[in-house]
């Protein structure tokens, strides 16, 4: 029969060799391999103390911007959900009312907004498809959580803090990030 | 009267038969496709429009058999009649191509880029038309013009901001009632549409401005930001209605009606009945029957796949019926052990929450209650 692959080889059937049926000396070239790894550069980390930096493009867990205001950039648009490859994205709009003009920058804003992190896959097509810089993929994972119901994000998770009512969260949420 | 001769017109390099006095933007649509220039004025099913926005500019190359020489200057083909022997160039002229990207640009002059809130989105033709014949860039350095808001009643919402000043609605209010009641105030750079004094507009069939509109200027005031036109689901359908002919396009999402307006054919303008006259529809359908079990639903709509809306869109009887569910039959009758129902996590599309039934626009009150 023809190999399919020049790597593949018939087994041998040979009976083994004095020297060979001895097992010894093969533990031992066993054994010298394992312990020279002892000495060489470990390529692991310990992870929670120890953290590797996030590449400049790495796209992480999204947050929904506010402007300096502290007023909501999102306007429900849809063009994030329409781009989501994975349909993770869901909204609802609303129209402002008199008296919200300093909670949502324009007339429409999302009253509900919600990723489902089961679905999302993190392509950051959301963020290219945003028209008003109201969402962004951060540098940060998705928390492992016990249940699925933990996946699915609302704007309470998703908004950053307000620069105006919150200014220590805020603080805090912008230095948590890796700067470029 | 007699038979008239037909007359030759080639536009674009094709050659078609048209009856005399026809329009060559109307030769140009019965050839169809490319070749048929854009329209933002013109609309055929409405007496006198055209002429107006300039989009339809297409270059006369030979005046005709007996008159061979080529009009001087780019003319309006919405306003030109063919003649005998006549050669149009629309799409095969740069000079035409480069006249449609100025006019496009003076369009966008004074027209918000708010297409992220604008309920238009998705079936605009400025936006089409700016994106097929539009430059990338605005070379105006000044503030756009804005308008007092003005109220024209709980059904319609005016963005006078949003206006192209096509003059379609006010063909559409002397046309279709028997009484106008809004129209074009000012003049130049201030004329805008309103009432003159503020009132709403109540005639039965004043609702047919929002589907002339090719712009966001006068939108559904009772289906306003509740949802985005290419999430819904466009499905044909029909009641008995006394005032009109009752054939509708019903945008669902579920089974939820979010809003009514006339079929559009291919060209954006409401559909023509089998006897030949338009299928404008009254307020009552529009405004007012937003449940399923008003309509009698025939199927879905047929979209092109070049638009937005045709994404998630499906024809034939994937979109109509809901797939059964097979788990426990291929489980030999067991029941998944962990089921997560969407509903009891997800705060969006909450199926307690009607927003159909809610008259005006949504707020945030519409979604706090029952939960929390």
């Amino acid at each position: 029969m023809q190999a399919l692959t020049n790597r593949s080889r018939a087994v041998s059937r040979k009976p083994l060799s004095f020297w060979e049926s001895l097992y010894l000396p093969a533990i031992l070239k066993g054994m010298m391999i394992t312990f020279r790894h002892i000495f060489t550069k470990n390529p692991t980390i310990r992870y929670p103390e120890q953290k590797r930096p996030f590449s400049p493009v790495f796209r992480g867990l999204q947050v929904l911007n506010r402007d300096e205001q502290g007023r909501e950039n999102c306007t429900a648009c849809g063009l994030c959900a329409v781009a989501c490859p994975a349909e993770a994205i869901t909204m609802e709009g609303a129209e402002r009312q008199p008296g919200e003009e300093h909670l949502y920058r324009e007339e429409k804003y999302a009253a509900k907004y919600e990723i489902n992190m089961l679905r999302c896959i993190f392509c950051g097509l959301c963020e290219e498809a945003c028209p008003k810089d109201a969402i962004y993929l951060s540098e940060t994972f998705a928390p492992a959580n016990f249940t699925r119901k933990g996946f699915i994000y609302g704007k309470e998770e998703l908004l950053i803090p307000n620069p105006i009512t919150e200014p220590e969260a805020y603080a805090l949420a912008k230095g948590g990030k890796v700067t470029v | 009267m007699s038979e008239q001769p037909l007359l030759t017109v080639t536009i674009d390099n094709i050659t078609i038969q048209v009856p005399a006095g026809t329009s060559i933007l109307q030769a140009a649509r019965k050839v169809g496709g490319d070749v048929a220039p854009p329209a933002m004025c013109y609309y055929s099913k409405l007496e006198g429009s055209g002429g107006k926005c300039r989009t339809c500019l297409v270059e006369v190359s030979k005046g005709s058999e007996k008159d061979p020489r080529p009009m001087p200057k780019l003319v309006a083909s919405c306003r030109t009649n063919v003649m005998d022997g006549m050669e149009v160039k629309n799409i095969t002229s740069p000079r035409v191509t480069d006249a449609r990207a100025g006019v496009v640009e003076f369009l966008l002059i004074n027209h918000p880029l708010d297409c992220p809130i604008c309920d238009q989105a998705g079936e605009c033709h400025l936006q089409d038309l700016s994106y097929e014949h539009g430059k990338e860039g605005t070379r105006y350095e000044f503030q756009r013009r804005t308008f007092k808001q003005h109220d024209l009643g709980p059904y319609i919402q005016l963005h006078m901001t949003r206006c192209i000043l096509c003059y379609r609605c006010v063909y559409t209010a002397d046309q279709l009632t028997n009484k106008r009641e809004h129209g074009i105030l000012d003049r130049g750079d201030h004329s805008e549409i309103a009432t003159l004094i503020e009132k709403s507009l109540e005639n039965n069939f004043i609702g047919n401005v929002i589907d002339v509109c090719p712009v966001g200027a006068l939108t559904d005031k009772t289906f306003r930001f509740k949802n985005r036109v290419w999430f819904l689901k466009p499905e044909n359908a029909h009641r008995e209605c006394p005032d009109c002919c009752g054939k509708v396009t019903l945008w669902n999402r579920g089974d939820e009606v979010f809003r009514v307006t006339a079929r559009k054919d291919e060209w954006g303008e409401v559909e023509s009945l089998a006897d030949g006259s338009t299928a404008w529809i009254c307020n009552t359908c529009r405004f007012e029957k937003k449940k399923s079990s008003d309509w009698v639903i025939e199927g879905p709509r047929k979209i092109s796949r070049h638009s937005v809306i045709s994404q998630g869109h499906y024809e034939g009887k994937v979109g109509t019926t809901v797939p059964t569910e097979i788990f426990s039959a291929v489980h030999g009758g067991r029941n998944p052990k962990l089921l997560m129902d969407i509903h009891s996590v997800s705060e969006v599309n909450r199926p307690e929450i009607q927003l159909s039934q809610i008259a005006g626009p949504s707020t945030g009150n519409d979604f706090t209650t029952g939960k929390d």
